[in-house]
């Protein structure tokens, strides 16, 4: 290296200089101008990375990586009524996706109904609505809940959803024991990032201990929570940041699990994971590695797990919607085909790829259907999926999975010191730095330093493509308010305000709230109404000033 | 004497949470020199008017991502002027499609400034455009 750098580096930079006098990540982290073997010393083949479907997992938990089986292609979708979505599900469907996604609009994120004053103006807008389990009905008719796989972004009113997507499955003569699927269900990233939270830190903790506890004896095959980063990172965590909080978070909740009495071995292979793809290509591929082996590590030395499942990390990846440009949409197709290729390079079990307008709207139907062909490409046409860890190996990569690992258990030292992962948001210890992080980003981007296509280079006055964008009608509020009505109208008002009080008895004496909440949906008690007794006994979270 | 300074409102009115804009602006706004209150999440039009009018401020910056704008900025607009604030620039940044800017405009909305604008122009946007005071 010393010789390469006097014998034939020196002359070449002193005829002509490097470009810029630092080279960094899309995090701001330096990367150096050549990595060789003195760059890997300290990683050892058989401890660090090892085999596919072998301990630490580095390589990948499945032994024949995407030649058993491609990743599945989820794509997120849902805008205005159950009527559309479910449409839109059933064409997404018939091009080849393989497994479903819901996104709910803010008010039914934030556990108000449809006719909510609050509700005004958002109903629709950024998912679907859904205020009971009749627009549930409507969301899944025709979709068969035993056979699809269903992944569902919901947080703070997730018990709630849950309970209605069950009952919607019983309702179709499905096997509880036999459906599967996931609910994000990760409130803490809410504090942290996302911010659609309802009750305070705790009882929400306790909500989500709940769905653990009981799918794990109802519902087996069904993943009751999804530990995301996607969310820290779009907020303006670096990959390092987005890499350790999600992690800790998953050990907050394996925490939680195991105090509720759960066995480790038995309800951990259910916790699955949620990483962002952003623009840089390396880093993302390096923090997905990275991500499986310390959550190997971690569940054998902290958790004495013994079961391989365990120790195995299955995540979800979507592209980064933060990195999509309003100017010269059409230039994100190009980002998204890259990130995806990133997750698909780390590993990743399924995979979201954002359509090109999303930075203008919810996806249109033709922008949503070039973001599924993205993956179709990826799998079938590039070679990138024919053999395990193509990138294993390579100086630069194992460098720099090895950087993320150690940085993660640095954060992890400080988290652990602060009493755990509540207490650290309590403290607002992730919002803050996030925050500073999202803040030096812009900075970057203001001094040139990091560069955005169409946006602070190679900017045009006229741009050539005006696409066209899905506009949410103002008549979805009405329509969804008249069902709500309908629903209201038809149900045993009795037998509701039995049910909710059975749902507030239950929060209140610390007993598991699931039973309590599916006899309230299955009464046509609305989201709004069962989210209003929990706020009763749990109060409001309010956000301290950071 | 000095200079006032210039008092800007950072409001998010709506549901959504997605308050990294909102707090990058707020801090850069800050940098500049100017004082700046931030109202936190989930502010109705009237808790935004009132924050306003408490404040004395010379702008109101409403971050809005949610689609939702057409709802709530005309209704931040009209309540800021009932209290008689009618000088206090109303400025919207967010995900606003193109069609909406010539209707928030006339609504009385001074700026709409869309992803990917540097803080940069809001400082000078409101270094040029808020009213000087007696």
């Amino acid at each position: 290296m010393e010789r390469w750098e006097q014998e034939t580096l020196a002359p070449v930079l002193k005829k002509r200089p490097e470009r810029k006098p630092r080279f960094e990540t899309v995090s701001l982290e330096e990367v150096n101008r050549l990595y060789t073997p003195a760059d890997t010393t300290e990683i050892d083949f058989e401890r660090d990375i090892s085999f596919p479907g072998e301990f630490p997992y580095t390589r990948g938990i499945h032994p024949t990586g995407y030649r058993g089986k491609l990743w599945t292609m989820r794509q997120f979708a849902g805008f205005g009524t159950p009527e559309e979505t479910n449409a839109r599900f059933k064409y997404l469907m018939t091009q080849g996706q393989t497994g479903l996604s819901v996104a709910y609009d803010l008010p039914t994120l934030m556990g108000y109904d449809a006719d909510s004053s609050l509700s005004e103006g958002e109903v629709g807008k950024c998912g679907v609505a859904v205020s009971s389990l009749a627009d549930m009905e409507v969301l899944f008719d025709g979709i068969p809940l035993e056979e699809v796989t269903v992944s569902q972004t919901i947080n703070a009113p997730a018990s709630v959803l849950l309970a209605m997507y069950l009952v919607v499955a019983e309702k179709q003569g499905a096997d509880w024991k036999k459906i599967s699927g996931t609910l994000q269900n990760d409130i803490l990233k809410e504090y942290i990032a996302q911010k659609e939270w309802i009750y305070p830190i705790r009882p929400a903790m306790k909500l989500v201990t709940d769905t653990f506890e009981f799918c794990n004896r109802y519902v087996p095959r069904y993943n009751p929570i999804s530990v995301s980063g996607y969310h820290i990172r779009e907020a303006g965590a670096t990959a390092l940041q987005e890499l350790a909080f999600t992690l800790r978070d998953g050990i907050e909740y394996v925490e939680w699990g195991a105090r509720a009495g759960l066995d480790v071995d038995e309800f951990v292979p259910r916790i699955s994971f949620f990483f962002n793809a952003h623009n840089d290509f390396f880093e993302e591929i390096a923090k997905y590695r990275a991500a499986r082996r310390i959550w190997a590590r971690t569940m054998k030395e902290r958790f004495n797990a013994k079961n391989e499942r365990t120790l195995q990390l299955r995540f979800h990846t979507q592209t980064a919607g933060v990195s999509l440009t309003v100017q010269q949409p059409l230039n994100n197709i190009i980002r998204v085909a890259i990130q995806a290729l990133a997750g698909v390079l780390g590993g990743t079990n399924s995979l979201h790829t954002d359509a090109y307008d999303e930075a203008l709207a919810l996806p249109t139907d033709r922008a949503a259907l070039i973001a599924l062909r993205t993956q179709q490409i990826i799998a079938e046409e590039t070679g990138a999926a024919n053999t395990i860890d193509p990138l294993g190996g390579s100086y630069f990569l194992e460098a720099l999975t090895k950087k993320m690992e150690d940085g993660a258990l640095e954060y992890f030292r400080k988290i652990d010191a602060m009493g755990g992962m509540v207490e650290a948001v309590e403290k607002g210890f992730p919002q803050r730095e996030i925050q500073e992080s999202a803040y030096q980003y812009q900075k970057a981007v203001e001094r040139g330093e990091q560069t955005i296509v169409g946006v602070n280079k190679y900017q045009m006055e006229d741009e050539p493509a005006e696409v066209p964008i899905l506009v949410i009608d103002e008549g979805v509020r009405d329509h969804q308010v008249k069902r709500l009505q309908q629903a209201r109208d038809r149900r045993d008002p009795g037998a509701v305000s039995n049910a909710l009080e059975k749902v507030r008895q239950a929060a209140r004496s610390n007993e598991n709230t699931m039973p309590a909440t599916i006899e309230a949906v299955r009464a046509y008690a609305t989201l709004g109404e069962i989210c209003d007794a929990l706020r009763d006994v749990y109060g409001l979270y309010e956000e301290p000033a950071f | 004497m000095p200079e006032r300074k210039i008092r800007v409102l950072v409001a998010k009115p709506g549901l959504d949470g997605h308050d990294r804009g909102a707090k990058i602006i707020a801090r850069a706004l800050r940098d500049a020199g100017m004082e700046v209150i931030y109202t936190g999440l989930r502010q109705t039009p009237e808790m935004i008017a009132a924050a306003a009018l408490q404040e004395d401020v010379d702008a109101v910056g409403v971050s809005i991502l949610s689609g939702a704008h057409n709802t709530l900025c005309p209704r931040i607009v009209s309540l800021l002027r009932e209290k008689g604030l009618d000088d206090c620039l109303v400025l919207v940044g967010g995900i606003v499609p193109q069609e909406d800017i010539p209707r928030l405009k006339e609504q009385g909305v001074a700026e709409i400034f869309l992803p990917g604008t540097s803080t940069e122009d809001i400082i000078s946007f409101l270094r040029e455009n808020v009213r000087p005071r007696e």
